[in-house]
């Protein structure tokens, strides 16, 4: 088994409501799937769309958003799976890749 | 923990009335990207940790902070409601009045002054249907548009044209004064009898019938009669035609689709509760003076509603009341429906004569159900061929699949 994290940025779509109200049953009937399955490693935390970056040496501190709105990551959950392969199976399924924002596939290097 | 139906559409609304009325309607597109912030922040919070407990709470207190956000970056560039902009501009107040204004008993006629500011005599009945659905239903610009059988464009470009009128306005319609309230009310129930009928007659093209559209009409209907103003007879009329007509929607469009027109409708399918609301809605409105359109379509649907089937409903009254309805409105569709009715009481041949005589008759030309109606009756006199073709001239000017389905049955029956 190995793990990986799923990293979402929504693509900034704008919904209606009643498309919003479809698209959060079906995250959270994708996401229950998932636990179901005990795919789920750590579900992983929604992250604000404001804030601040620090760059560099001298510790300058900017404004968020941090890149186009499009750009901005929203979060991550870690998966346990045979393989890439399948993590990206699971990436393909996610509502955030299905309606306009993408999913990042990475691997969770070991320490040891 | 499942949404209600529509949950979104219905706080956004709700939102909507709440921060127009701290930004003020000339800031109507900010108000829209708060809300659609807001609801992006329920998406994205609530997809990942699960529900809360108080989702609409949750909502509004979301709302509440992209407010003050804005508030503070635009207050240097924009005047926000003149009911607060001193102490909006105030880094001192505007956390503690923003609490203030989105508290629950502070929002309470924020929908209907938003209603009402929708109301605006100065835009087109269209238009005004238009923007309530879209900012205190939450319809996007394309639902309207497939509502209406328009174009994107053309909604955009209405809606877009309204909100000058709006911003012209700038505060939300005052509703705590009787007279302001009382001149604009006929305008409100006017806006919202048109958005019923669409959902209730209009057809979109894929379906005959859109209960969406009756029943938002309905909750916005309710909203009028929950505030002592708005309790007039003619309101009451108007809310009792919609539920009268709502209950028997049930019957009209089965669960896969299927049209079926009164005569034929299984009355056990019709929505007891729509009934009797609408049955006690009718006795309230009878107590004033007043005989308006929405007392006399409310009395018919009345009639309807208290027979058992087609034979033993009452016709003769329905045929004096649509002789009172064409009196104060000489509508064709009104002088088809009476016609109608005469046929059930007089007989077919009869009924062909009054159609025979509707002014201005060449406005139903485009209306399947003229067609369908003296097809029906040329049927009942042996008229075979002659209703065959008429038939199909209502097979032509059908606007959606169910519309022609119902009609083709007809077709085959007599071909047989």
């Amino acid at each position: 088994m190995s793990e990986f994290a799923l990293v979402y940025r929504n693509g900034g779509e704008k919904m209606s409501p009643d498309e919003m109200q479809a698209h959060l049953k079906h995250c959270l009937d994708w996401f229950k799937d998932l636990l179901d399955r005990g795919i789920i490693k750590d579900p992983g935390v929604p992250l604000g769309p404001s804030g601040s970056v620090v760059v560099g040496r001298q510790g300058v501190v900017r404004d968020g958003p941090f890149a186009e709105a499009k750009d901005v990551i929203s979060g991550f959950t870690l998966v346990q799976v045979k393989d890439i392969a399948e993590a990206i199976e699971i990436a393909k399924s996610c509502p955030v890749a299905l309606t306009g924002g993408s999913v990042e596939v990475r691997p969770v290097e070991a320490c040891s | 923990m499942e949404l209600p139906d529509h949950f979104f559409r219905h706080e956004s609304g709700r939102i909507v009335a709440t921060l127009s009325k701290i930004f003020g309607l000339q800031n109507i597109d900010l108000v829209e990207d708060a809300v659609q912030d807001a609801c992006g922040r329920a998406l994205e919070v609530w997809s990942r940790r699960g529900m809360p407990e108080n989702p609409s709470g949750w909502l509004m207190a979301a709302a509440k902070n992209r407010a003050v956000d804005i508030l503070r970056r635009e207050r240097r560039l924009r005047t926000f409601s003149s009911e607060y902009g001193r102490l909006l501009n105030s880094e001192w107040t505007i956390g503690s009045l923003v609490d203030e204004l989105t508290d629950p008993d502070a929002i309470k006629y924020d929908q209907l002054r938003l209603m009402f500011s929708c109301g605006h005599p100065r835009l087109l009945e269209e238009a005004q249907v238009a923007i309530m659905l879209h900012y205190l239903c939450g319809f996007s610009i394309k639902e309207v548009a497939q509502a209406y059988v328009s174009g994107v464009a053309a909604v955009d470009k209405r809606i877009t044209r309204s909100k000058k009128v709006l911003a012209s306005s700038g505060t939300l319609f005052d509703v705590t004064q009787r007279t302001d309230f009382e001149e604009r009310l006929p305008v409100v129930n006017r806006a919202l009898y048109l958005l019923f009928n669409q959902g209730y007659h209009g057809g979109s093209q894929e379906s005959p019938v859109q209960p969406l559209l009756c029943r938002e009409a309905i909750r916005l209907v309710g909203m009028l009669l929950d505030n002592p103003f708005g309790r007039t007879t003619e309101t009451y009329a108007l809310a009792a035609l919609m539920h009268l007509h709502a209950a028997r929607l049930p019957a009209k469009l089965s669960a896969s689709g299927e049209l079926t027109l009164l005569a034929d409708q299984d009355r056990s399918l019709w929505d007891l509760g729509h009934v009797q609301a609408g049955m006690e809605l009718l006795a309230r409105s009878s107590s004033g003076q007043a005989l308006t359109e929405f007392h006399i379509e409310a009395l018919i649907a009345g009639v309807h509603a208290s027979a058992g089937d087609i034979a033993s409903t009452d016709w003769r009254t329905i045929v004096e009341l649509y002789d009172a309805l064409l009196r104060l409105n000489l509508s064709p569709v009104i002088a088809l429906n009476r016609a109608i009715a005469i046929s059930q009481s007089e007989g077919p041949e009869r009924g062909l004569e009054e159609i025979g005589q509707i002014i201005d008759a060449d406005r139903l030309q485009g209306y399947p159900f003229y067609w369908a109606a003296i097809g029906e009756l040329q049927a009942l006199v042996q008229r075979s061929d002659d209703a065959k073709e008429s038939f199909e001239r209502a097979h032509a000017v059908a606007r959606n699949p169910a519309e022609r389905v119902l009609i083709q049955s007809r077709i085959e029956t007599l071909t047989k």
